[in-house]
């Protein structure tokens, strides 16, 4: 599965301007939090982060955790500059009306899994 | 707590300077400033503004037209949720003996939907001071909420809540930077008051505890250790 038919799939809306093609950015797992304290400590590397936290610190987070992409839920917006950040960072912003635990529901039947301590996605 | 008893409080503890920021409203403040007429203590008018990301900030003014500005953003702002007051406790306006006066319908201990950037943006253009609170804290707090200080928002100065020095806030947090870190008691009981904040000014006002914080012009602050 990659993040082209994860986006295809769940009509999501892609607010940074991604040049690279998606199909060849292959979620290694999912997570979801809005608290960035605990996304920074567990969130794994490559993973798809759910979140209804739209705030611009969410570009370092992702940045930091090298994530495949942050689906923003509940149609929460981010504001123009933290558009303008993912696009410098090359984050990969998605953006959909369903709350989180639709999008987990849906990733989780396309065979998204969380991260299993025994056996990391990463 | 009731007026006469937060001003007999904090002056029995020699605090000269006290705000009252109650959670998103601002309809108690004109009764605690009646009851501290006539004494030396001097109560500013303020808010803890809960915005969307459920992190909790302190707007400081000077002026009772300055924070009611502030309301009217802050009530379009708020969800049109009744108070319950079986889980949430009585949401009661007094005067300034402690008399009721009225109780508020709506749910205040909730979020704001603006953001904070935006709530920072509104609070600066009134010429308020505009400080994230108790950041250290679980719940409610910067830290927790945003993992750290957004580096694009220039803060006043930053609260931490009783349950660490400011040494270790600074070594804790690194993205404090050189943002100034007051502490106060958060006082939502009298035996709450910590008064360890000195602020060395020329008067108590918005712009001179702005000063105070920077160290600039002769002013000065310092937080003592709690006791």
């Amino acid at each position: 599965m990659n993040l082209q038919d994860i986006i295809t799939k769940l009509d999501l809306k892609t607010l940074s301007s991604v040049e690279k093609d998606l199909s060849s950015n292959k979620p290694a797992c999912g997570y979801s939090s809005d608290l960035l304290s605990c996304v920074m400590a567990g969130a794994p590397k490559k993973s798809i982060w759910i979140t209804l936290q739209a705030h611009g610190n969410i570009i370092a987070v992702a940045t930091l955790l090298d994530l495949s992409a942050v689906i923003i839920t509940e149609g929460a917006i981010p504001d123009e500059t933290t558009i303008e950040k993912a696009n410098e960072e090359g984050v990969v912003l998605l953006s959909t009306s369903l709350p989180t635990y639709a999008v987990v529901g849906q990733l989780w039947e396309m065979g998204l899994r969380t991260s299993d301590p025994d056996q990391p996605c990463s | 707590m009731i007026p006469p008893l937060i001003v007999e409080t904090a002056l029995e503890l020699g605090i000269s300077l006290i705000a009252i920021t109650d959670h998103n409203s601002s309809a108690n403040i004109r009764s605690v400033q009646k009851a501290a007429e006539n004494t030396s203590l001097v109560v500013l008018p303020g808010m803890e503004l809960q915005t969307r990301e459920d992190i909790h900030s302190l707007c400081l003014f000077d002026t009772l037209e300055q924070i009611e500005a502030l309301q009217k953003i802050v009530d379009a702002t708020l969800p049109k949720i009744q108070n319950q007051p079986d889980h949430f406790g009585e949401q009661f306006v007094v005067d300034e003996t402690g008399d009721f006066i009225r109780t508020e319908s709506k749910l205040l201990i909730t979020s704001s939907s603006l953001s904070l950037d935006q709530a920072f943006k509104i609070v600066q253009d009134l010429n308020g001071l505009f400080i994230p609170a108790h950041i250290n804290r679980k719940t409610f707090g910067l830290i927790e909420s945003l993992g750290f200080i957004p580096p694009d928002i220039p803060f006043p100065a930053v609260e931490i809540s009783r349950h660490m020095t400011v040494k270790q806030a600074t070594s804790q947090f690194p993205s404090i930077g050189k943002i100034p870190v007051i502490q106060n008691g958060d006082v939502h009981r009298l035996n709450e008051f910590l008064g360890t904040l000195y602020l060395i000014m020329e008067n108590p006002t918005v712009s001179e505890i702005r000063l105070a914080f920077e160290n600039a012009n002769e002013r000065s602050m310092e937080v003592r250790p709690v006791q």
